[in-house]
């Protein structure tokens, strides 16, 4: 046991969460509270996580640190191979693995969620599930599905690529990298757990009233919704101090990789919001826990003002889904269309104009709630002016497209599919942003087509499209071209089928969140139930396909693509300290068709 | 900036304790943290402004503000005395000890403010609105004194110099709990 590790961790999680049980129990005795679960069960978590994040080894160094007991805190490189993936390394690349087959297990989970509810939908009136039952796996599903599309780009492919693109050897703080992840599957423990203590049937949302009435299921939502937040937060701080601190010498602002700058843009939103999800689920824990009156109207409290601080993270955090799904886009689309990014500095500043906007369009999620009608027409303008910004990298990506000398491998299939679809999610915004519109749009299946084009049809999009640019690179290995074409035509064609119905189901009035089908829709349910099916397949085909390359796929070579950018730079995989040869920058990411451009000095670093 | 800069190839890896990265992260993570006081301060004008009187039951009093006054004063104090180690110096860890022992106070003045309080957490939005922000602040200060207790452990280990990033980050940190105090008093307790 004094080797740190997943066993010690378990062991140590249930320790930590016997005792934190225990003294939860014992408080609420104390003070007398009526139910002593909900104090328990926070006990048992708090105190399990503490004990999960010791055991693994996140927190022994920093204690002997603060004791003095040693001057300076050592990398932890961990043992080469497999094993590696299964304990704390402070190896970004690692970490950024790590962060990548986590989010897809959950990704993989949430999505077999659907399907059932899919099956549910597909056949009104057979009741697979019951109703509550079925809000239960909604919420849990929706609530998954957020956390997947904030961590697996921004944690997985930003971890991975940050430094090594601006060449640093690590991240800023590679301790809190790890630290960062490695509170993740506590949390996801948490909120798989809600079904059996009294399930979670507020949606992703959690409104108050309804969210302060529900069973303790909805408590691990509170706290699993917490952790994120805060692992988001180290994220962002570190980031940001890597990009701001440790970039190669030559490497000045306009010569940043733009996945690099999505990131930048990401972390700042993250920075600046996460903090305000976090005081608004503590205000709702109170509100639960010690009878605190934020959100009770009958005690003064106000639901709406929930709303507000809800949506000031939940709308921005769109953004830290999404931008980091452009940047990856307009990183792919240069290398394959064998032209420079087209207008690089606009898109920098339009990911800048984003950050910005991103902060006060909030209140359009809330033009039925009984805000005030004043507010309508400006956060109305104001959300339609960050279509601007949008239609920027939009622009960018059809101008880098146009005239280029395409090379239609995955990848880049990915990165078109991504124009088409996310042009779909940006116009069916435009109803969702317009009062008038929205009114009879809102809590209709319009709103989930619209999301779903929007947050699957851009960051998971860019997910796929990022693992096949990046996988050469991460396992040293090829994939199989052909299997990958064919899972992309699939999964496109099935992510049109499943969702492109719902935009008219919508509007025929199916609500959203409720297992209710109104008759004249059943036909295209069952369009959209059979194509998520499709959909489920495809994701299927490409486990099969990148698990069987990780295992013994042909070689790759360093630079399989031809690209120019750091990464692609050093030996596939790159050694554990990136970088065996001092890097100069000397131009621009991208001087393709460019004679004589050149990004880096030397070109070959290994 | 950038050209001075690191990603040296064969020199050391970046490390938490290293300079310019550990300013520079507590700056960043002090965004964060004034955001989740604004949230909270959000949240009490709102509902402050939604009540026709403040506490909105007659029934409860306000805190007293001498206790308290005197209480603020002891926290800027220890503002100075922290920039006053910071400084260096011969005495540089008695100052630094001298902080921890004004933090350790305060706390304890606000927790003997706690139990003469005739309101709990549960008296409506006054309650509600007033225990969470003065806890959430009471909490950063604990926070913030097993810090500076560490930097004092790790300088009579002889580990930290006054003048050391990671000193000037906890002081950062110290500040930054000490300026939310002043927005606290001068809005939930004076105004």
């Amino acid at each position: 046991m004094k080797r740190p590790g997943l066993l010690r961790a378990i062991l140590g999680g249930l320790a930590g969460g016997t005792a934190g049980g225990a003294l939860g129990s014992l408080g609420a005795t104390l003070g007398a509270a009526e139910d002593t679960d909900p104090f328990l069960w926070a006990g048992v978590y708090l105190f399990g996580l503490v004990g999960w994040l010791w055991g693994v080894g996140a927190l022994g160094p920093w204690f002997a640190w603060a004791a003095g007991r040693i001057d300076r805190i050592a990398p932890e490189h961990g043992a080469p191979g497999v094993r590696r993936y299964f304990e704390f390394t402070t190896d970004h690349k690692v970490i950024g693995v790590q962060y990548l087959v986590t989010s897809f297990v959950f990704f993989v989970v949430a999505g077999l969620l659907a399907l059932v509810m899919r099956v549910h939908l597909a056949l009104p009136g057979s009741s697979i599930l019951d109703l509550h039952t079925y809000t239960t796996f909604m919420s849990i599903h929706g609530t998954v599905m957020v956390a997947v599309a904030l961590i697996s780009l921004s944690g997985g492919m930003g971890n991975y690529l940050l430094p090594l693109m601006i060449g640093a050897r690590d991240m800023a703080f590679p301790r809190l990298n790890a630290l960062s992840y490695w509170m993740l599957p506590p949390a996801a423990l948490l909120i798989l757990s809600s079904p059996f203590a009294g399930g979670l049937d507020s949606g992703w949302t959690a409104y108050p009233p309804l969210s302060e009435r529900l069973p303790l299921g909805q408590q691990f939502y509170i706290f699993t919704l917490i952790t994120v937040g805060a692992s988001s937060i180290l994220g962002a701080v570190n980031f940001l101090a890597t990009f701001l601190g440790l970039r190669a010498p030559g490497m000045s602002w306009s010569r940043v990789p733009i996945f690099v700058w999505s990131i930048v843009a990401m972390s700042i939103i993250a920075l600046i919001t996460t903090s305000v999800l976090a005081a608004t689920l503590i205000m709702l824990l109170f509100d639960r826990l010690f009878g605190a009156a934020f959100f009770d109207p009958a005690r003064g409290g106000d639901p709406i003002l929930y709303q507000h601080l809800f949506w000031f993270y939940s709308h921005p955090a769109v953004y830290i889904m999404a931008v980091p799904g452009f940047g990856a886009i307009l990183e792919i689309l240069p290398v394959h269309a064998r032209k420079p990014l087209f207008a690089y500095r606009l898109v920098v500043g339009s990911f800048l104009a984003i950050v910005v906007l991103s902060l006060v369009v909030w209140a359009h999620h809330m033009f039925v709630s009984g805000m005030p009608e004043a507010l309508a027409g400006p956060f109305m303008v104001l959300t339609e002016l960050i279509s601007v910004p949008t239609g920027v990298v939009f622009l960018s990506a059809l101008g880098t497209i146009f005239l280029g000398r395409l090379r239609l491998v995955t990848p880049m299939l990915y990165a078109l599919g991504f124009v088409s679809t996310f042009v779909v999610g940006g116009l069916t915004g435009i109803f969702l942003a317009d009062v008038p519109t929205d009114i009879a749009l809102t809590q209709t299946y319009f709103v989930v087509a619209h999301f779903h084009y929007t947050i699957m049809g851009a960051t998971i999009f860019a997910l796929f499209a990022s693992i096949y640019h990046w996988f050469p690179k991460i396992t040293g290995r090829a994939f199989d071209e052909r299997l990958g074409r064919i899972q992309f035509g699939l999964f496109y064609l099935a992510f049109n089928a499943a969702f492109l119905p719902l935009f008219w189901v919508g509007l025929h009035g199916m609500r959203r969140r409720v297992a209710e089908v109104p008759p004249e829709t059943i036909g295209a349910n069952v369009v959209s139930s059979v194509a998520a099916f499709l959909l489920a397949l495809s994701v299927l085909l490409f486990v099969m396909n990148i698990v069987r390359a990780w295992a013994r796929g042909p070689r790759a070579a360093a630079n399989p693509w031809d690209a120019h950018t750091l990464e692609w730079r050093v030996a596939s995989p790159p050694p554990p300290e990136n970088f065996r040869v001092p890097v100069t920058v000397v131009g621009g990411p991208y001087p393709y068709g460019l004679p004589g451009g050149q990004h880096v000095m030397p070109e070959a670093l290994e | 900036m950038s050209s001075l800069d690191l990603a040296v190839p064969h020199g050391t890896a970046p490390d938490e304790s290293d300079g310019r990265h550990v300013r520079t992260g507590m700056r960043l993570f002090i965004v964060s943290e004034a955001m989740l006081f604004a949230a909270f301060f959000a949240a009490y004008f709102y509902l402050r402004g939604e009540s026709l009187h403040w506490p909105p039951q007659a029934a409860f009093a306000r805190p007293e503000l001498a206790l308290v006054s005197a209480n603020t004063l002891l926290l800027l104090a220890s503002s100075l005395t922290l920039q006053r180690a910071h400084g260096g110096g011969l005495a540089w860890r008695r100052w630094l000890g001298a902080t921890i022992a004004l933090g350790s106070v305060f706390l304890v003045v606000q927790g003997i403010e706690y139990s003469r309080n005739a309101f709990t957490v549960a008296d409506g939005v006054f309650g509600s609105t007033f225990y969470t922000l003065t806890s959430f602040h009471g909490a950063h200060v604990a926070i913030g004194l097993l810090v500076l207790a560490a930097m004092l452990q790790r300088a009579r280990r002889g580990f930290l110099a006054p003048d050391s990033a990671a000193f000037a980050a906890a002081s950062y940190y110290w500040h930054f709990v000490d300026a939310v105090w002043l927005f606290l008093f001068t809005t939930v307790y004076a105004l």
